[in-house]
């Protein structure tokens, strides 16, 4: 008796799941934004765009990419809406990315955009490596606050700067990207081998650095700027320091995936994603945006923020990318013993 | 020929059957095991493209710096473990079964507490214990928590239960005939122990240094959260496929972290030919009788791992109810409000509780049906061999290897069973091939201390093998039964590696929200979950310790006299 009354309700249920899925075209959105962008940038794209639904598959940068590359064959994923560029880069060059230029797409700044026509990509913000530096372990051991990426270099800091392992972390490919950039590729290394000495740690985890930086249990953790806001709210005491000798960025970006069934609500979802509309939703994560036209709200940011950024062609990184690793892997990674 | 026919005179039906279920077994083990990594293990001997390439990626990879540092330092830490686990957790196992030490329920309980959370939980509380501004940093004399030293102590609590678990269903089963007999021989108490109690505990001794080493060799998540930069062989897995999403190259190390499981294989089977049955039909099961001398050392050694065990799990309760570690110690309860901090909230929850109930049900009965099979059927050939070793391997495989399996497998446009990708049955079958090896290894064990002559009596009293397996083996296995039920259920609630790569959007479990969490820098919050699962795991074993006396009363009444 109970089964069949089981059975009933779960036919009741997919009838009803079913009728409102034919009024909503349900669109699955693989994305490695932060938790609590969900629910607004959901709410917004859903008000924007009639007709559509949003299903989140959330995680971090690495996981997400690894899954979307594991399921080339037959691809899982329609839209992917906050992505690092260079994972982008790396499905367009397997051919993973739906080639197709937004509506009003061309308004984006030049670096924020695919430089293909029909475009495969679109930026939304970016962000950048940044020191979080937490005040009161600098008090404790006397750490002067480091406005420069080579004032870490200081004896002082020594065992207290912790950043991520490039080859597991996507954030510490970008920071190293970022100094390679500023210095020129042998100033980079002979910087990263002096830094060596002071690190303590190199973390699997992108986040990772920040979040022991908070703790205390470092007193630098290389990261990116992002990452402090809902450390901060928490009442951790750091700073999040943008270096003003050349930070690297990456970019949080948007793409149709090559395949999808949802074709037509992807490209309207996509064109959602590039208006000012969405800039200003950016905006309230974020400080520099794709948009010219949209406003940031988040606060602390120096106004020459925009100049400390590098020049940075991700193509080119992206394609050098095996090289890069593989060096800094025969530098630094085999040194196992933390050291005290 | 004739002997067989003696001891089985209805070998016939009976042997179809069992012929039968053991190609159901073989079948159910290759498709969600052997063909999944078949699929992707081939990638070791191809390029990014698909075309074969040979041995190259191998060669690259030993041309890798760091290969030869974190081989080493996965092997030293993995026998540094095994060589602290198991002699404590032997002792452990041995106090619960073979003394009369006072709150056997209550240690039996607390053995289980690291299985019974996400491994987050323990690595957090080590860090507010030894961090750099941890309580008792003192206590490592100046040396950092984040390397070797975190690694051991969180792998010793960590393993400390798969090993107490294996060598307590060893220990259970003894035959109080061989003890009475010694004693009347007045042979010597370290005697006894060498010459009945070790040797009836072999197998499970060869069987928890292996899942204890293997496990330490595959695990990722303790490496990772408290390992430093402390290179070891899973972590090079996880910086292949997720750090630079190169699968040939994570198929590689793939393979590499077999070896280990082919070692512990062929270990087993040595094992396995040294142990007889110990409780045969005419079997009196072993009452120890009290012995201060014994009992006052054993209630002392449990007594210390429960506090130790208990503390770490309360500084993590402790710390899921604080508002941010270091700086602000006053309690909340906003911590479980996990709305706040993951869209799907407590939602997660439930549905980790739907996908564990689904993987304890459906993994108990396969597993004892195939170790049944295994231990009962036809015992030579390829087919059982194969069985055998498809059943000891997902031990070897780490989770991130597993789920890209997966992926790959099921997502194939060609595969008939790709329905089955992006569902809840998915995230099931996924965590019941996981942690499919030490269910196996309990079931056999229990299996393997009953004599055979059951079938044989009930073959020649013309009594069908399913109508003995269901009235004889099944009642007298119902406590391993139920063990393996919960700890497929408890393992499900906090498994993470492998379905990270599997979960949909409307399919995210608990453990994973935890990671996520913890990723965000919601440490507390990321607590807040880990003791909620903790919660859920706890309330499963108390309910099955309490049911465990009540069943024990009624299906082990003939092992009294």
């Amino acid at each position: 008796m109970r089964r069949i009354l089981l059975a009933t309700m779960a036919a009741i249920g997919l009838t009803a799941a079913a009728a409102q899925a034919q009024t909503r075209t349900r669109l699955t959105v693989y994305t490695a934004l932060e938790n609590e962008q969900l629910a607004p940038f959901k709410a917004a794209a859903e008000r924007a765009v009639p007709g559509i639904e949003i299903a989140w598959v959330r995680d971090s940068t690495g996981v997400i990419t690894a899954r979307l590359i594991a399921e080339r064959a037959n691809p899982r994923a329609d839209v992917i809406w906050g992505l690092s560029v260079f994972s982008l880069l790396q499905l367009e060059a397997a051919g993973m990315l739906e080639p197709y230029t937004p509506a009003g797409a061309d308004a984006l700044r030049p670096n924020f955009r695919s430089a293909r026509t029909p475009m495969t990509w679109t930026g939304m913000d970016a962000f950048v490596s940044a020191i979080c530096f937490n005040r009161v372990v600098a008090e404790q051991r006397g750490l002067p606050r480091p406005t420069t990426w080579a004032a870490l270099l200081s004896p002082a800091f020594r065992g207290q700067v912790v950043m991520p392992n490039p080859a597991s972390s996507g954030t510490g490919f970008l920071t190293i990207a970022g100094w390679i950039g500023a210095m020129g590729e042998a100033q980079a290394w002979s910087f990263m081998d002096r830094l060596h000495e002071n690190v303590q740690v190199y973390t699997h985890s992108g986040s990772a650095p920040c979040n022991n930086a908070a703790r205390g249990e470092y007193g630098a953790g290389l990261s990116f700027d992002m990452r402090s806001v809902a450390l901060r709210n928490q009442g951790a005491p750091i700073d999040v320091i943008v270096p003003t000798d050349g930070v690297g960025f990456d970019l949080e970006a948007t793409a149709i995936v090559r395949g999808t069934a949802n074709l037509d609500a992807a490209r309207r979802l996509a064109d959602f994603t590039v208006t000012r509309a969405a800039g200003d939703l950016y905006g309230r994560f974020y400080a520099l945006l794709a948009h010219p036209a949209a406003t940031s709200t988040v606060e602390n940011y120096p106004a020459d923020f925009a100049a400390r950024l590098v020049s940075q062609d991700f193509s080119a990184l992206a394609a050098r990318r095996e090289e890069i690793l593989r060096e800094w892997t025969r530098r630094y990674d085999g040194k196992s013993a933390p050291r005290n | 020929m004739a002997e067989l026919a003696l001891v089985r005179p209805r070998a016939g039906r009976d042997q179809r059957i069992m012929q039968g279920a053991l190609l159901l077994a073989a079948g159910f083990l290759a498709l969600f095991l052997l063909l999944p990594l078949a699929w992707l293990l081939v990638r070791a001997f191809q390029d990014a493209e698909g075309a074969f390439v040979g041995l190259a990626n191998f060669a690259a990879y030993v041309t890798t710096p760091a290969l030869a540092a974190s081989a080493w330092n996965s092997l030293w830490v993995a026998a540094l473990t095994t060589l602290l686990v198991v002699p404590l957790a032997f002792c452990f196992a041995y106090a619960l079964t073979r003394s009369r030490i006072p709150g056997k329920p209550f240690f039996r309980a607390v053995m289980l507490l690291p299985v019974l959370a996400p491994s987050l939980l323990p690595a957090l509380a080590l860090i507010y214990l030894f961090g750099n501004q941890g309580m008792l940093r003192g206590w490592l004399l100046g040396h950092s928590i984040y390397g070797p030293i975190g690694i051991v102590l969180a792998q010793v609590f960590y393993c400390f239960p798969h090993a107490a678990l294996i060598l307590s269903v060893a220990l259970a089963g003894a035959d109080g005939r061989l003890y009475e007999a010694a004693a009347a021989l007045k042979v010597g108490r370290w005697r006894m122990f060498t010459t009945i109690t070790l040797p009836s505990a072999t197998y499970g001794l060869v069987s928890a240094a292996v899942v204890v080493f293997t496990l330490v060799v595959t695990d990722f998540g303790i490496a990772k959260v408290i390992g430093g930069q402390f290179p070891v062989l899973a972590t090079e897995v996880y910086k292949q496929v997720v750090g630079q999403q190169n699968f040939n190259m994570g198929a590689v190390v793939g393979i590499v972290l077999l070896l280990p499981a082919v070692g512990g294989f062929l270990l087993e089977r040595w094992a396995q030919g040294r142990q007889a049955g110990v409780l045969s039909g005419r079997s009196v099961l072993y009452a120890p009788a009290a012995r201060l001398a014994r009992d006052v050392p054993l209630l002392l050694l449990c007594l210390a791992v429960a506090v130790a065990l208990l503390s770490l799990v309360g500084i993590a309760v402790w710390g899921s109810a604080i508002r941010f570690w270091p700086y602000n110690l006053t309690l909340t309860w906003a911590n479980y409000d996990f709305g706040r901090f993951d869209s799907a909230g407590w939602d997660a929850l439930l549905l980790s509780v739907r996908m564990a109930g689904l993987t304890a049900l459906f993994g108990t009965a396969i597993v004892f049906l195939v170790a049944y099979v295994l231990e009962r059927g036809v015992a030579s050939g390829p087919l059982p061999a194969l069985v055998r070793f498809a059943a000891s391997m997902p031990l070897a495989v780490p989770g991130l290897v597993l789920g890209l399996a997966y992926i790959l497998f099921f997502n194939e446009p060609l595969n008939p069973l790709g329905f089955l990708y992006g569902t809840l049955a998915i995230l099931v079958l996924n965590s019941l091939v996981h942690f499919y090896t030490v269910c196996h290894l309990t079931a056999v064990t229990a299996i393997r201390q009953l004599d055979p002559e059951f079938e044989s009596a009930s073959a020649s009293l013309k009594v069908p093998v399913w109508l003995t397996f269901w009235r004889v083996t099944l009642p007298i296995c119902l406590p391993a039964i139920l063990e393996i039920l919960v700890y497929l259920f408890v393992n499900a609630m906090t498994t993470v590696s492998a379905v990270i790569f599997l979960y949909g959007p409307d399919t995210k479990p608990a453990s994973i929200a935890v990671v996520h969490m913890d990723e965000a820098g919601q440490s507390s919050a990321a607590a807040a979950m880990a003791c909620t699962i903790l919660a859920v795991n706890l309330g499963l074993k108390l309910l099955h310790l309490a049911m465990g006396s009540a069943i024990e009363r009624w299906t082990q009444g003939w092992r009294r006299r």
